[in-house]
């Protein structure tokens, strides 16, 4: 017997596996931290984001902000159409380093400012579009019939409308009644980019759980007395995670430039609240005196984005090593 | 002792494009608490169907229970609310599903799929149900179990996978476990032990199980009792020891003799049984074995035969066959003599063979 036992414990011993073991998101965290350009990406949002915060932070009476002008501050006498310093052309003022727009207003300070609209239009939408459309998605994918029916047709409806006209329409609309002018019309453009983007997402979400309902464990975990709910939220959606995060990481971004768009269309953010979008608006029609305020906007916009695009490509090839392309 | 589960006269049916599936087709059980009793049959004979119509987890559309009753500690499953039946799963009744491979969950951890019952029938907490997971894992042979509860299904092997499975429906301590072929997806060493381990359970806890498989081998040392179906129906039923050696049905006859042998000579053949199951959307209007049967005579494709006893055998074997029923022609043939002379056939099988080795160029 003692010799059994014996042989049990070196069995016990052996089963104990001499790697450590990785769950799978442990795996894909691995993947994307070896990815340099999503590690790059991830720098730049961190770097935005920080700066967004610190655009302005009062804890008490501490009062910290980078941005060293107020972005709607017009100064007196207006310096206006001021060159960044290093160009070394007369029409420079030292005490602004990026220059100055057609009011005399700082576009260092103004571009800090703005990447708080453009952090905050990026992460906002996509939370409500995920949490919307996930749901949807779910529920008409794990129930069928005529839930499924009615939800996917109400989808298709908004599916069908080309995704940046509507945008427009939806803001054009409202902007000029109460609900427009909340927050310089932010939260308009949260509802509108929300409202066009959920669609997407619960046709992706849909998709995911009509295949995998038809798998072995949900059964199984209906036969120990899993709810509905349960099923969905346990373990429907953990399941299709990965390209849902995938799609989020492109989703950011793509409200980003959809609020920028907005902004330099003129029906997004209402001025003087400094935006990207808004700040080339401005700058525009003096495109040929003063190209730098158009042109610093928008490499802030290009840079963001691209950051985005890197770790969403990131997150792709190491969520799903197979798709690799 | 009074029945755990009666089924009576369940139907159960697909509803396709093509037409009404009757994939269980008025069977009537039942298993007695602790008892262990063997469904078996070819595939598609209704066998999984049935267990999953116990739980009623046949996908409704397409499929529905049209008819009969599952009475279960003196409940009737069938006329239970939604809330009823799931607090019946995984709590009264459980499950262990056949492939091991995909009845688990691939991102969540062991730990946190066999607490899920715990959690939900139990109402155990976080850490309570930690540790009666363990306890669990301890008690199916999981070696170092404290530390492999963290792990996900893809760090253990097929025979540890239905280990945890079998963990799984043992959770909650149900009255009866219904195991759907649950040694098929694994190779045959492994087999031994889970069968082994069922075996053990099933004795130490007193449950009832309702052993499905296509493999009489499994069944004749693990149960009680066997129902044997063909296409929807209970073709015959008896004491396990009673259908093995006094088997009444042609169709268990045929099962019988494609058991491969170890006795045999190597080169010995097995012996089908010729054809596929019937089509259920049409079933045969008499007999359903009856196109396969080398026994059979005209009544048999005019009318089918009801299930009742069979002279010369224990007073519970009933089989649905004209030929061994009351007067009928097969009674006093004893199937073993009818292949043959055990011997006999071992002359024929090794002429045959040996005609085909010298056919096989090289050999």
């Amino acid at each position: 017997m003692a010799t059994a036992s014996a042989t049990q414990r070196r069995a016990a011993e052996l089963n104990v596996l001499a790697r450590k073991q990785r769950s799978l998101w442990q795996d894909a965290a691995y993947r994307l931290f070896r990815n340099k350009a999503a590690v790059a990406g991830l720098i730049v949002i961190a770097a935005a984001f920080l700066v967004a915060i610190f655009a302005d932070i009062s804890v008490g009476d501490f009062h910290f902000s980078i941005a060293p002008y107020s972005p709607t501050l017009i100064p007196q006498p207006p310096a206006s159409q001021m060159e960044p310093l290093w160009t070394g052309s007369k029409y420079t003022d030292p005490r602004y380093l990026l220059g100055t727009d057609f009011l005399g207003r700082d576009i260092l300070s103004r571009l800090i400012y703005a990447s708080r609209i453009s952090m905050v239009v990026g992460f906002v939408p996509t939370a409500i579009v995920f949490a919307l459309g996930v749901t949807v998605g779910l529920v008409a994918g794990f129930f069928g019939g005529w839930i499924d029916q009615l939800l996917m047709r109400f989808t298709d409806v908004i599916y069908a409308f080309p995704d940046f006209l509507f945008l427009i329409i939806i803001v054009a609309s409202f902007r000029t009644s109460a609900f427009g002018k909340i927050m310089d019309g932010l939260l308009l453009i949260f509802v509108a980019i929300a409202i066009v983007g959920w669609v997407g997402v619960a046709r992706l979400t849909r998709g995911q759980v009509l295949s995998l309902k038809e798998r072995e464990f949900v059964e199984a975990a209906r036969s120990v007395g899993a709810t509905p709910v349960r099923l969905m939220w346990k373990h429907l959606l953990p399941n299709a995670l990965a390209p849902l995060i995938v799609t989020a990481a492109f989703a950011v971004p793509g409200a980003i430039l959809g609020e920028a768009t907005l902004s330099f269309l003129g029906v997004g953010i209402i001025p003087p609240t400094a935006s990207w979008g808004g700040m080339i608006n401005e700058g525009f029609p003096l495109f040929g005196t003063n190209p730098w305020a158009v042109l610093m906007p928008a490499l802030c916009i290009s840079i963001v984005m691209l950051a985005f695009t890197f770790v969403g490509d990131g997150l792709r090839d190491a969520l799903d090593p197979r798709m690799k392309t | 002792m009074a029945d755990l589960l009666e089924v009576t006269d369940l139907h159960t049916q697909f509803f396709t494009r093509d037409g009404v599936v009757r994939a269980v087709d008025g069977v009537t059980f039942r298993v007695a608490a602790g008892e262990t009793l063997g469904i078996v049959g070819e595939s598609g004979c209704g066998k999984s169907v049935t267990a999953l119509s116990l739980m009623r987890l046949i996908p409704q559309p397409p499929g529905k229970i049209v008819k009969g009753s599952i009475m279960f500690d003196g409940q009737d499953i069938l006329k239970m609310d939604d809330d009823d039946v799931r607090g019946i799963r995984g709590n009264n009744i459980a499950m262990i599903f056949q492939d091991p491979m995909t009845s688990l969950n691939p991102v969540l951890t062991i730990s946190r799929q066999i607490s899920e019952a715990l959690e939900l029938h139990l109402k155990m907490d976080k850490s309570e149900a930690r540790k009666r997971t363990i306890e669990l894992l301890e008690l199916v042979n999981i070696p170092s179990a404290k530390k492999r509860v963290d792990d996900y299904p893809h760090q253990f092997s097929g025979g540890m996978r239905q280990r945890v499975m079998i963990a799984m429906a043992l959770s909650c301590n149900p009255k009866l476990i219904l195991a759907d072929e649950p040694t098929t997806a694994l190779d045959v060493t492994i087999q031994a032990q889970i069968l082994d381990l069922l075996k053990n359970l099933a004795r130490e806890f007193r449950t009832a199980f309702i052993l499905i498989t296509h493999d009489l081998g499994v069944v004749a040392g693990m149960t009680q009792r066997i129902n044997v179906m063909y296409a929807g129906r209970i073709v015959e039923k008896a004491d396990t020891g009673e259908l093995f050696a006094n088997p009444k049905m042609p169709y268990t006859w045929g099962l019988l003799r494609s058991i491969p042998r170890l006795d045999e000579s190597r080169r010995a053949k097995l012996v089908p049984i010729e054809g596929l199951p019937p089509d259920l959307i049409a079933p045969p209007p008499g007999c359903k074995f009856e196109p396969r049967c080398q026994y059979r005579r005209d009544i048999c494709s005019e009318k089918e035969p009801e299930l009742k006893h069979i002279p010369n055998s224990k007073p519970d074997h009933e089989a649905r066959c004209w030929g061994t029923q009351d007067g009928g022609w097969l009674v006093n043939t004893d199937w073993r003599h009818e292949i043959g002379d055990t011997r006999v056939l071992e002359a024929i099988k090794q002429e045959t063979a040996s005609i085909t080795a010298t056919d096989t160029p090289g050999e």
